[in-house]
């Protein structure tokens, strides 16, 4: 119960410095806000990826030369890749022909790595920089990709390297704003291909166009760009759930004979799915928070340091009020306590301030990039359990300084 | 306010018996009291050996120049400070050994304080200020309000508990202390220069009302350096380099 008062002390002081307590709390604020902003979209990033927004379909596995991101660290890391073998063409079709009966589903896909892809027909161009690559009939499928209109390619147009293309709807747009693209040539990197077919919207994900796309079979891309330094990406969808892992074994197998691999050697390609996609994105997530945590805990500490300063500031201010509550009565710890009080209130305040703002924040910027909106709960616990240990570790010399005081040198005090 | 009443109820008696003791039994006896403070080098004697008894319902100046050893003895005899060497019992209990959580108490429930320059909260109200040592006291919200207000009728601020210090004079400030020093029934008042911060009128109307404490039983300690005020007292002690002068009763 005389807590109760002494908490109400407390605040009363802190009201009385309305400016000094908020512009202390500030600090403790933008600390939260950057921990808990990150944190936030980080979450939601997280939990979009594993409900659904794949960058696969279901049940998909891909064999490619390269692991997602580059690898563990860009220098040495990505050296060991690139001594690998490229996956060839011939490989690939290999590969899916063995696959034949087991898993009908091979997506071959290899991508236009020179950059600077530009659509051009009848004097309108698109901006450089489209995606642009060779596949096969299983793109739309193993990359849910929708057909607005025309056809998706036959296995007779992969078979026969037609010079047909699919194209996203912002080349469309942009191309054929007031015609019918369905039938048109257009070029791309000084080739010319057909328009057979329009994707549907795909909308944007995780920082690119999914709708700046251009795909022609794959065997006219070898034939039109050659094979050199090329490598496939093959993906592979099993019939289902069920059989997912019998597929993949199988896909391995078949893998290694396509590759020739000796029974001793190891798969020297990888092999990635919409899991290691996931744990690959969390590897990256651990190092954004990681990387956050560090500075808001500097940020944090500023903070503290500031809460402690105002703290003792506010001690010798009030050096004649302590002296006459010490008269009339008040134990150490009451004074103790007031003050401990004064300075985690301002801490929690900013913490709670910090957390609202960063959850505001971070799914703001997490709708922008198309993720769900989440509450971090876990976090803002941790945010909420720091701020009061700041609160406490800065704010107990002031109060125990306070504390301490002789009364009669206090209540001399002017 | 202390005093009993022809026929007071159990309740009552419960409420104002802890710390009642019926007149003339010894409140402070202090004996052979020595406080050196050290100033840089220099040792100073602030009381070289003081001796002296106040029995309850007494009214008391202590009286003397600045460097008399006024000052410390009244942070002495208020449980501000312990005494370097001799004997300092209040109310039976020893003073002397006290730790300051333990002398923190003693101040909360013996003694009521007087400042010359009243010390009370500036940002609280009247009736925050003369609760404040019924909260350090653990009283409950309703107990703590009702004496609180009990106490500042008393001094005659029924119509000013909602102020705040600077929207009252500075005579009602000084009643607002007195009330603060009286709410939890203290077995002493000690007031340093009362009216030392007050024109002589009002100083004279802090003076009555210290003398109706008296009058209604309270044990009442002024330390002074005016006559005019040391007048009020029934017996005077004057101080001098760190000794007592005289202790004489007077009418």
């Amino acid at each position: 119960m005389m807590l109760t008062e002494i908490f109400r002390m407390a605040l009363v002081s802190l009201g009385a410095n309305k400016l000094r307590s908020a512009l202390t709390m500030c600090g403790i604020t933008i600390g939260v806000f950057s921990v808990i902003g990150v944190m936030t979209t980080v979450t939601a990033l997280r939990s979009s990826i594993e409900t659904g927004i794949s960058i696969f379909g279901s049940n998909i596995f891909q064999f490619a030369k390269y692991p997602i991101g580059g690898g563990p660290g860009e220098g040495s890391g990505r050296r060991k890749f690139d001594m690998r073998r490229d996956i060839t063409l011939q490989q690939a079709l290999r590969y899916k022909r063995l696959m034949e009966g087991k898993a009908d589903i091979v997506c071959l896909k290899v991508i236009d790595q020179t950059g600077g892809a530009q659509a051009v027909y009848n004097g309108r161009k698109t901006t450089p920089g489209l995606t642009f690559m060779g596949t096969n009939e299983y793109f739309l499928t193993s990359n849910q990709y929708t057909i607005d209109e025309g056809r998706n390619f036959t296995p007779e147009d992969v078979e026969l390297a037609r010079p047909v293309i699919l194209i996203g709807q912002s080349i469309r747009k942009k191309l054929f704003p007031a015609e019918v693209a369905l039938g048109k040539v257009i070029r791309m990197k000084d080739r010319t291909y057909m328009v057979v077919g329009v994707f549907a919207d795909k909308g944007n994900s995780f920082g690119g166009s999914g709708d700046d796309i251009g795909v022609i079979p794959i065997t006219r891309f070898y034939g039109d760009f050659g094979g050199e330094k090329r490598t496939v990406n093959i993906a592979t969808q099993a019939a289902d759930q069920m059989v997912y892992n019998d597929t993949l074994d199988k896909a391995l197998t078949a893998m290694r004979i396509a590759r020739g691999l000796k029974p001793d050697e190891d798969n020297d390609f990888e092999i990635y799915s919409n899991d290691s996609l996931i744990s690959a994105f969390g590897k990256v997530a651990d190092i954004i928070a990681a990387g956050s945590f560090v500075i808001s805990g500097i940020s944090l500490l500023a903070a503290g340091v500031g809460i402690m300063n105002i703290m003792l500031v506010s001690v010798t201010e009030r050096t004649k009020e302590i002296g006459i509550r010490k008269s009339i009565g008040a134990r150490k710890n009451n004074i103790l306590i007031q003050f401990l009080i004064e300075a985690v209130a301002i801490s929690l305040a900013g913490g709670v301030l910090g957390i609202l703002l960063g959850v505001a924040g971070g799914n703001g910027l997490a709708m922008m990039l198309n993720a769900s909106v989440v509450f971090p709960w876990n976090w803002a616990a941790i945010g909420l359990l720091v701020c009061s240990g700041i609160g406490v570790g800065f704010g107990f010399y002031p109060a125990w300084k306070a504390a301490s005081l002789d009364p009669i040198e206090a209540l001399r005090f002017e | 306010m202390t005093a009993p009443s022809a026929s007071p109820g159990q309740a009552e008696r419960a409420a104002i018996s802890r710390n009642y003791r019926p007149p003339g039994a010894v409140v402070i006896e202090i004996e052979n009291v020595t406080k050196l403070y050290k100033m840089g080098e220099e040792i100073v004697h602030a009381l070289r050996g003081v001796s002296l008894n106040v029995s309850r319902n007494e009214y008391l100046a202590i009286m003397g120049p600045s460097g008399s050893g006024k000052s410390t003895l009244m942070n002495m005899l208020g449980c501000l400070d312990t005494p370097t060497s001799g004997k300092y019992h209040f109310s039976g209990k020893n003073v002397s050994t006290m730790t300051d959580d333990e002398l923190a108490d003693i101040r909360n429930r013996e003694i009521g304080f007087v400042f010359q320059t009243f010390n009370l909260l500036p940002r609280s109200t009247s009736l925050a200020n003369v609760e404040l040592p019924l909260i350090y006291a653990g009283l409950s919200p309703g107990i703590r309000r009702e004496r609180a207000e009990q106490a500042l009728r008393d001094v005659g601020l029924g119509e000013r508990m909602m102020h705040k210090p600077n929207e009252l004079s500075g005579g009602q400030r000084q009643r607002v202390a007195i009330a603060r020093a009286l709410v939890n029934r203290p077995s002493i008042i000690l007031a340093d220069e009362p009216t030392g911060n007050l024109d002589s009128r009002t100083g004279e109307e802090i003076m009555q009302l210290l003398e109706d404490l008296y009058e209604q039983g309270n044990t009442i300690i002024v330390v002074t350096h005016e006559e005019d005020i040391a007048r009020h007292a029934r017996r005077v002690v004057r101080l001098r380099d760190g000794l007592i002068e005289s202790d004489a009763r007077q009418a």
